[in-house]
């Protein structure tokens, strides 16, 4: 191709996607809807996906079996009143009293309530005996999620009350009290992050948004895009004019891109103003990253727009692919969560590195030499695809 | 001689899959000419129009537009030519201003020239006081004439019209026709036009090619393609008769000057007849059954009547029963996906 053609190339090409823009832009329903969608997106996931502080009012049925031991019922008494402390001064649980075992399964099948616990009828006399104190927790195997974090916070709250007795027991064998914890639990764990500061599901989250509304856009917006024009038949008007086959795709992708990073944009502002999100490394990396994540569905977006000839197609397919994309490529869900096939499926798909580095970027404030391997693979990834996206678009414009 | 031709198609076939579109067609179109390519839907117009215009290729066969290959030199020919399309080429949107720059940029009309010549084309069509509104606002006959304005923006010699008065009313028909002619007068623009309507042919076009199936069947001037019909001799009444009667009818079929009589409803009767006497035997004839004639018109044979004679059927019986008798149900994907490439 000569410099001029070159040149016309660029400037139709830019022509196309000014035009494809100011079109985004006069659709005003259009507009409100590629910023609310990200909007959405944050808020579903963010407050539904559970997390330890934000279990609240759960409520849970109180059964005191407890008969006492020569007429002192303490151990209960001090167990009840401590988990009654915590229920009023949290929102975590609502304490209901229930009579039996029975009730509570009752309780839990009607949907009263999501949990009971049980202090035995030897509690008291077992504890002062010497021996261990049963503490029976009723779950809702149907609210499996639910029921597994809520027997890890109560395990926490009766770990505590236990310690408590047990140093209270040594001191009364003669350790000394400043020691006493140290003896009963010898390990103190500790959790810290790498990154210091709060860390939320959002942090966790919006980096792999940003990537799938970026991909999004890339993917299913060109072939959309070009059906459209295809249907309403205004792309002849472009190909009957003496311009390069090549400047309307470059065209078309100019403005998916433009709107890709705009609402990219968007996101990262919605998410660091209102969800408390903290970016911990460069503005830039992200925003180079954002590009290579176009780069390398572009191609993918191209071939699969030469495929399809109308819109309803383009759609169709979109969406099948888009769905395990967004479900497989850790965005919503840790990869290590997954099973070892789903693992090696996560591996192949080009949005993976793209949420994985953006995370590491954004949450761990990683630079850019930390993420070489998900950069190699993504420009690999484009490179390919555009290569194979070229002639294959080249050919399906001219049948 | 050969300086004349503007567009040469050589054997030009198109197949999609194992259905041909287009079957070996060839004629010439001379410069600033207006030729018609009439025939009814599916007969491959569309398609005809659409390998001269660059956007499908051949399947086999070539064209040259002003000597350039279609193929080949594809892009000089898209210097040369303006697609008025069936559907209109207008992006709803933006203005219709906005529409024209876009389009003109394609075509490297430097700035200033294009802005002049979309002020120009915009008063030629009378939409100057809409230059800033958005198309999707527009009437059907203004977007019809932004259309067709639109392919007139690189000046181009050769003008391809796909039905360019499809849906539009009566008046805006009328527009849209006068411009047509006004466009091949001033320009002396070469132009390209499909039509199913044979009075649009006959009132535009210096010659016209019938096509049915994907070929030619008959390529003329309306004059001459309507003597196909009819010799000299020939003679078309239609007469208005308020007490007509079925015995009327047969005796004039009867008549041996009289080839055909189509009733047209109650009272109007059509006789296709030959000869000299033929006028005076067919007045005596509904004068002897005492028939009360109203009115007696004598007609010019049609272009519907030459595709009659041609093809054997009526434009309108092969439009709708073509499509499910050869191709069932499959046909309207094919014709879906040939719209798109």
């Amino acid at each position: 191709m000569s410099r001029m053609g070159a040149k016309n190339m660029i400037s139709h090409s830019f022509r196309i996607a000014w035009k494809d823009l100011l079109e985004v832009f006069r659709n005003r329903m259009g507009l409100v809807l590629l910023i609310l969608m990200p909007i959405f997106m944050m808020v579903m996931v963010g407050y539904i996906y559970p997390s330890d502080n934000s279990l609240s009012n759960v409520t849970v049925a109180l059964v005191n079996e407890d008969v006492g031991y020569g007429g002192y019922t303490n151990a209960s008494s001090t167990l009840i009143a401590i988990l009654e402390n915590a229920n009023n001064s949290t929102d975590l649980m609502t304490l209901t009293t229930a009579s039996s075992f029975d009730e509570v399964r009752e309780m839990i099948q009607r949907g009263d309530v999501d949990a009971g616990i049980i202090i035995s009828s030897d509690f008291t006399s077992s504890i002062m005996n010497g021996q261990q104190g049963t503490i029976t927790l009723v779950t809702d195997q149907s609210n499996l999620q639910m029921s597994s974090m809520l027997q890890a916070v109560l395990q926490e709250v009766f770990d505590q009350l236990g310690t408590g007795l047990a140093q209270q027991n040594v001191q009364s064998l003669g350790v000394d009290p400043s020691n006493s914890l140290a003896v009963v639990q010898p390990y103190n764990v500790q959790t810290e992050g790498a990154i210091e500061g709060d860390f939320s599901y959002f942090d966790f989250v919006a980096p792999g948004i940003i990537a799938m509304t970026v991909m999004m856009s890339v993917m299913t917006g060109l072939p959309v895009a070009i059906s459209e024009e295809r249907e309403s038949g205004t792309l002849d008007g472009m190909m009957v004019a003496p311009i390069s086959r090549l400047s309307v795709i470059l065209g078309k992708t100019l403005a998916q891109i433009g709107r890709g990073l705009l609402q990219g944009l968007i996101i990262i502002v919605i998410a660091v103003s209102f969800f408390g999100v903290t970016i911990h490394g460069s503005i830039l990396l992200v925003f180079a990253l954002l590009l290579l994540c176009v780069f390398s569905f572009v191609g993918l977006g191209i071939v699969l727009t030469s495929f399809t000839k109308d819109q309803e197609t383009a759609t169709m397919l979109m969406t099948t692919i888009m769905f395990p994309m967004m479900f497989l490529s850790g965005v919503f869900f840790p990869i290590e969560q997954m099973p070892w096939f789903m693992q090696t499926l996560s591996n192949v798909l080009p949005l993976t590195y793209v949420t994985g580095a953006l995370r590491k970027v954004m949450v761990l404030g990683a630079d850019i030499s930390m993420i070489t391997t998900e950069l190699a693979i993504l420009i690999g990834f484009g490179t390919v695809m555009i290569a194979i996206a070229v002639p294959v678009f080249k050919r399906a414009m001219t049948s | 001689m050969e300086n004349d031709v503007m567009i040469e198609l050589k054997n030009l076939t198109k197949k999609f899959n194992d259905f041909t579109a287009v079957d070996h067609i060839s004629f010439d179109v001379k410069k600033s000419e207006v030729f018609g390519l009439l025939g009814p839907n599916g007969a491959g117009k569309t398609t005809i129009i659409r390998m001269l215009s660059t956007l499908t290729r051949p399947t086999e066969g070539t064209a040259t537009i002003g000597g350039y290959d279609i193929v080949k030199q594809d892009n000089k020919v898209r210097q040369l030519i303006g697609l008025v399309s069936e559907k209109m080429i207008m992006y709803d949107r933006l203005t219709a201003k906005e529409n024209l720059r876009f389009f003109g940029k394609l075509y490297n009309i430097p700035k200033n020239t294009l802005n002049e010549r979309i002020g120009e084309l915009l008063e030629l069509v009378q939409l100057t006081k809409w230059k800033d509104s958005k198309v999707g606002t527009f009437s059907t006959g203004m977007r019809q004439r932004m259309n067709v304005v639109r392919a007139l923006l690189n000046m181009p010699k050769v003008l391809f019209l796909d039905e360019p008065t499809l849906g539009l009313d009566p008046q805006s028909t009328v527009e849209v026709r006068e411009f047509i002619k006004k466009i091949n007068k001033e320009n002396k623009t070469t132009i390209i036009l499909t039509t199913h309507m044979m009075n649009e042919a006959d009132r535009l076009c210096d010659r016209i090619g019938i096509i049915d199936n994907g070929q030619i069947t008959a390529l003329d001037t309306s004059t001459n393609l309507k003597k196909l019909v009819s010799g000299d001799d020939a003679t078309v009444l239609k007469l208005e008769i308020p007490n007509l009667t079925k015995k009327m009818v047969t005796k004039m079929e009867s008549l041996d000057c009289v080839k055909s009589v189509a009733q047209e409803n109650a009272s109007h009767i059509k006789i296709h007849a030959t000869g000299d006497k033929a006028f005076d035997a067919i007045i005596d004839a509904v004068r002897a059954e005492n028939a009360k004639i109203n009115s007696i018109e004598k007609l010019q044979p049609t272009l519907e009547d030459v595709f009659l004679h041609i093809t054997g059927r009526e434009v309108r019986d092969k439009a709708d029963t073509k499509i499910p008798v050869k191709h069932g149900p499959g046909h309207r994907g094919f014709r879906q996906r040939r719209r798109v490439r």
